[in-house]
Formats: C-alpha cells, sequence, structure tokens
C-alpha cells in the first residue's frame, strides 16, 4: 500500500510520460499564441485571458486526476481544457463562436464546457464557482462516488468572501475537493501584496482546518508531486485539500491590458523560470529526450493547433431561430 | 381529508415530507432547517425522522450553499435548497443569476440544474425595512429560472412535486403572513402544472390579476363585490417566470378589464410586466384601461398602520373595483 502510494505521488517519468507532459505543455503555449493571432485578426472576439507562463500548473494537476472527477476552472481555462481532454479544434471553434465548439459557440473563450470529460466551465465571476465544486463534491459523497472535484482558481478569487464561504463548507462536511490556487501575483492589475493582508496564502487553509500545501508553480515536476500528493490525501480520507501554486502569466490580463502595473523587467525575469524550457533542460540532462525529440514535438502540436484553427474556419454559426433554444430544458417526454 | 383545517406551514411540510419520502436524492439544506426545526417551524421534527445527511443545517452562508445546492443538482441529487427569508436572497443572488439561471444556455443545453429553492417572502409581521421585502419580480426578470409563488393552501401543498420534477432551477416563494393560516385543502389533488396560472374564481365583470399573497385578498374582494352585484374573475399568476400569458388573455378577453394587485412596489413589478401583455395582446378588449394597485414606493416600515397602508388591502381592491365600474 505505502509502496503503491509512494509511486503514485513520484511516478516513473519514462520516455513516453515525459513526451505527453511536454506535449501538453507545448500544446498550450502555441494555442495561446495562436489564440492571441486569431483574436488580432478579428476571428476571436470579446475577452480572451491567456494561460501562458502557467501551463505547468494544468498540467501537473490534471495528470493527477481521474476521467471520473469532476473539474471546475476560470475563465483563463484553454489550457485546462486542452490537457483535460477536448479537442483542440472544438476549443478554437467555441472561440470562433461556432456551433462545433463544445459549448456551441455560446460561451466564447470564457466559457468552455464539455460534459464528457466532466469539465464545467470556464466560470467567469471570480470566486463564483467555488461553491458549485463543494456541491459537486457533496453529491458524490452522498452517492458514495470515489471521485473528487477539482476547482481551479486565482489568488483573486480568495479575497472574495465566496471562498471563505466555499472553504467553510467543504471543511464542515468533509468533502473531496482539491482548491487549487493558481497565484499569478495580480488580480488582473493588482498585486497581491496590495490585496492580500496575509501574502502566504496557503496559511489560510488552516484557518478552516483543511491540510494545505504551496509549490513551485513553474516546475512541472514538483507541480506534480504536490498535485499527487493532494489527490492522494482526498481519495484516501474523503476531505479536501488547499494546493498554492505560485506562478506567473507572462502576458497581459486580456487583450485589452495595457500592462501599466508591472514592469517589463519584471516579466523579463520570470521568464527565465518559463516552465516549458525549464522541464525540457530537466529531460536533456536526465538524457530522457533529445533536441530531435523537441523538434519532433513541436511540429506535431504546430500541426495539430494549424487544424484547430482550420477546423473553426469550417465550422457554422448556430442558426438564430436557436436563440432561445436551452434557457429551459426541453421537455422530456 | 376533506372539510379538515389544514395551515400553510403545515401544507408545505407536507410536500417536503413527501418529497424526501418519495426519491432519495431530494434533501433539504439550509440555515437552521434540522436542530432548530426551521426558522418558521415547517421543518420541525424532519430531522429526527430523515436524519442529518438529508435534513442538512447549513451556516449563515448564503452563498455558499446555495452555490453548493447548485453544486450537488449537478451532480445529480435533487436539493431543496431554504434560503430562510427572502431578505437574506441576496447574498445569493451571484450564484442564483449567474450560475443558476445561466449554466444551462451557456453550456450549448449540456448542463442543467435541478434545483429547487424556497424563500420565505412578504410583508406583514411588523419586520421592518430589511426584512419585508417582495423581491419576486427581482427574481422574475431572470431567464433560465422558473419563479413560482404560493398563494394558496392547494400550491403550499402541491407545488414542490412539479417543482423537483423540473429540470431546470425553480425558485418558490412562500408567505410567512399565511404561515398560520388554516384553510380547507381540496379533497383530492389535482396534478398542479407549474407553467400555468390559475383561474381562483370564474367571473365575468373584470379580472382581478394577482400572485402571493393577493390571492386571498383578491378572492376576500371578490366576494364582497359579488354581494354589490359584480361578479370579479380572480387569477393567480403562480408562475411569474415564465408568465402564463394564455391565461390572462383568455381572461381578459372574456371580462374586458383587468385590475392587478401585488405586494411588491409599483414600479418594474410583476404587474408592470402583465399590464404590458395585455395591452400587446388585448388592447381592443379593454372596455376600460388596466389598473393597478401594488405595494407602496417605500422601505417598509415597522409600525403596524404603515406597514398595513404598504401594500393592498382587501377593502382597497373592493372600493378600486368599484370605481373603475362606476358602481361606487
Amino acid at each position: 500500500m505505502e509502496q503503491q502510494e509512494q509511486q503514485s505521488i513520484n511516478p516513473p517519468l519514462g520516455n513516453e510520460q515525459a513526451k505527453k507532459l511536454l506535449y501538453q505543455m507545448l500544446l498550450i503555449r502555441k494555442f495561446e499564441e495562436k489564440s492571441a493571432e486569431m483574436y488580432t485578426q478579428e476571428k476571436i472576439r470579446g475577452f480572451l485571458h491567456l494561460y501562458v507562463g502557467e501551463e505547468a500548473v494544468a498540467v501537473g494537476v490534471m495528470q493527477a486526476l481521474r476521467p471520473e472527477d469532476n473539474v471546475l476552472c476560470t475563465y483563463r481555462e484553454h489550457g485546462h481544457a486542452l490537457v483535460r481532454g477536448l479537442k483542440p479544434g472544438v476549443i478554437m471553434a467555441e472561440m470562433y463562436g461556432r456551433q462545433e465548439g463544445c459549448s456551441r459557440g455560446r460561451g466564447g473563450s470564457m466559457h468552455l464546457f464539455d460534459a464528457k470529460t466532466k469539465f464545467y466551465g470556464g466560470n467567469a465571476i471570480v470566486a463564483g464557482h467555488l461553491a458549485m465544486a463543494v456541491g459537486m463534491a457533496l453529491a458524490d459523497k452522498k452517492m458514495k462516488r470515489d471521485q473528487l472535484t477539482c476547482c481551479f482558481f486565482g489568488e483573486g478569487a480568495m479575497a472574495e468572501g465566496a471562498f471563505h464561504e466555499a472553504m467553510n463548507l467543504a471543511a464542515l462536511w468533509q468533502v473531496p475537493v482539491l482548491f487549487l490556487c493558481e497565484n499569478n501575483l495580480y488580480a488582473m492589475g493588482t498585486a497581491l501584496r496590495y490585496t492580500h493582508a496575509q501574502t502566504n496564502l496557503e496559511l489560510k487553509g488552516a484557518a478552516f482546518g483543511i491540510d494545505s500545501s504551496t509549490v513551485d508553480g513553474m516546475d512541472l515536476l514538483a507541480v506534480i508531486k504536490a498535485a499527487n500528493t493532494a489527490v492522494a490525501a482526498i481519495r484516501k480520507t474523503g476531505k479536501p485539500h488547499f494546493l498554492v501554486c505560485n506562478t506567473y502569466r507572462f502576458r497581459a490580463h486580456s487583450m485589452f491590458d495595457a500592462e501599466l502595473y508591472r514592469d517589463k523587467s519584471e516579466v523579463e525575469e520570470w521568464k527565465k523560470r518559463d516552465p516549458i524550457p525549464g522541464y525540457f533542460n530537466y529531460l536533456l540532462q536526465q538524457q530522457i529526450l533529445t533536441d530531435v525529440d523537441f523538434k519532433k514535438i513541436e511540429g506535431q502540436v504546430e500541426l495539430e493547433v494549424k487544424q484547430a484553427v482550420d477546423f473553426a474556419e469550417t465550422c457554422s454559426l448556430e442558426p438564430v431561430e436557436e436563440l432561445t433554444k436551452y434557457t429551459y430544458s426541453e421537455k422530456q417526454d | 381529508m376533506p372539510g379538515q383545517l389544514i395551515t400553510y406551514r403545515e401544507c408545505i411540510k407536507q410536500a417536503i415530507r413527501e418529497a424526501l419520502q418519495a426519491d432519495e436524492r431530494v434533501f433539504i439544506m439550509g440555515e437552521d432547517v434540522g436542530r432548530y426545526g426551521g426558522a418558521f417551524a415547517v421543518s420541525k421534527n424532519l430531522l429526527q425522522e430523515f436524519g442529518p445527511e438529508r435534513i442538512m443545517d447549513t451556516p449563515l452562508s448564503e452563498a455558499g450553499f446555495v452555490g453548493a445546492g447548485i453544486g450537488a443538482a449537478l451532480g445529480g441529487m435533487r436539493p431543496i435548497v431554504e434560503v430562510m427569508t427572502v431578505n437574506f436572497s441576496l447574498l445569493a443572488l451571484d450564484q442564483i443569476a449567474n450560475n443558476a439561471a445561466t449554466l444551462l444556455h451557456m453550456s450549448g443545453g449540456q448542463f442543467n440544474v435541478p434545483l429547487v429553492i424556497r424563500m420565505s417572502s412578504g410583508v406583514g409581521r411588523q419586520l421592518a425595512a430589511q426584512h419585508s421585502h417582495s423581491w419576486e419580480p427581482l427574481f422574475a426578470h431572470l431567464p433560465g429560472l422558473r419563479i413560482l409563488s404560493v398563494g394558496t393552501h392547494e400550491d403550499a401543498r402541491y407545488m414542490l412535486a412539479p417543482a423537483l420534477a423540473d429540470p431546470d432551477p425553480v425558485i418558490i416563494f412562500e408567505y410567512t403572513s399565511m404561515l398560520n393560516l388554516e384553510k380547507e385543502l381540496p379533497d383530492s389533488a389535482e396534478s398542479i402544472e407549474i407553467s400555468k396560472a390559475k383561474v381562483r374564481r370564474a367571473g365575468k365583470d373584470i379580472s382581478i390579476i394577482t400572485y402571493g399573497t393577493g390571492v386571498y385578498k383578491a378572492l376576500e374582494a371578490a366576494t364582497e363585490l359579488a354581494a354589490a352585484g359584480i361578479d370579479a374573475e380572480v387569477v393567480d399568476l403562480r408562475v411569474l417566470r415564465p408568465l402564463d400569458e394564455e391565461t390572462i388573455v383568455a381572461s381578459v378577453a372574456k371580462t374586458n378589464r383587468a385590475f392587478l394587485v401585488e405586494d411588491a412596489s409599483r414600479s418594474v413589478s410583476v404587474s408592470s410586466e402583465v399590464s404590458a401583455r395585455i395591452m400587446e395582446r388585448c388592447f381592443y378588449d379593454l372596455d376600460a384601461p388596466v389598473q393597478r394597485l401594488c405595494g407602496a414606493e417605500v422601505p417598509i416600515p415597522y409600525p403596524k398602520h404603515l406597514e398595513d397602508a404598504s401594500v393592498p388591502q382587501p377593502a382597497q381592491i373592493v372600493t378600486a373595483i368599484k370605481t373603475l365600474l362606476q358602481h361606487a
């Protein structure tokens, strides 16, 4: 038992697993860059929040989850959706506002939903989805289903009352939720030190009696280990866990953000800790992968992203006659 | 049990009890629903009968437990979330407006939210401005929700089951001032359609269109009007969203006059909407302009005489209708 657990916490990093993780991080990076490009071409409209720089968090956490687990994310969720298994083309189509998109084009960038992969958004009111996550875990507990709910949110959400209510309920009811804080240091444009009196965010878990941990979110292997540890504990105890991943967003908050609130030098400093080269250099040193492997993976990713755009270009708009469809459920006979 | 008197409170309680017995997925959660027995004793002894898994006391955490109710509904349960009174519901408005009401449409039809939220509502117990709200119009504004108003004992007893069977979020407004009111329950329950308004009294001279506490007031007024030779029809809207326009139209087409009554303040109210629909659909049927008797546009004050003056009273309905029909 102990040995098994140990193994699941530190999975043997074989060649295939290493390639997969690298592929996922690169897929997010290039998908996001392409999304920005499509935004400037006005193919994508509305809000667009990119995950560039934070890839290690989604990739590291998602690999710890099982298909039956529930996943809830914020409006900066393309990366999570990709890693969870939504097809890049379906996400791109969603951002194009096309009915072949994962939410029929109705949600756009901020509202990716997918029942098949139990991906519950794409939630764009900060901290609004935390209590829902608790409720989903409560349902699992009541129905005696052996699964957990993973809820991603930013450190900005932790200043909301809704965060505190959700943490209290989860602890009170002892339900299996992984509260996953992606601390990228900025709530839109306001730095952590201006929004939280206690900037050691993981300490807030203790107030609710929730086991908490913190990890360098730029280090994929560290995230994997922390996520596996947290998830193993939740599966074993059925209790919530609070994990803070300290990370950084390399790009602007959204496409409307002029980034007046931080120095370019700060961004450049963080880019030295870019999780993708960081991870690849490790793989090189360990002689797990080679430069040739990297080029090959990069080529595959670029092809997949190109195909996503090609697919979105072929997709259709939902007929206006269907505007009100699904405001209410269709009659079940 | 024909002929037997039953309180509005007992009707709600029986409905909840029956729902808990009928479906293992149903549970109730809210502030003080368990050990306290419900702030208004609606769920008294249910904890003893069904246990703490099904009768869940929550902290004072409206956003939290309404959100958890939405999540539990997504997870396959059939939660009844009790928001102790409507006055606290705005703390959960983000959950209701941004999650419950939007998820199905925003996800392209993938995720429906089979949630029932009950809240005790209204004026009449001298609780002053912060505890006397009539916010039906506020919630009835939101597409994606079904808004029910329990104006009779029959609905108190039989509306919960169809609400729980609805695949989408339903908010049920109950009325604190009616809890102790005793009435006879119809001996056999006709199946209640929560998409339909109901004609509570048929008449030919005027349609009194109302909901909630207005229903019994309107029926009382109609009885008095009958003595004066005026045959008033009383339409209980029951469903404030989506509004049952056909029942309204049919009634007004028959009586050619409409008089709208509600406790909520007049501007941007349910009656504003009903009036507009009548103009759109029944303009040429009308023999007189639509008239309204609504709540005063004030925060509800504490003293009894001022509180009474803040909402329509049966005598005012009678006087106004006599004037409208030139019987005065």
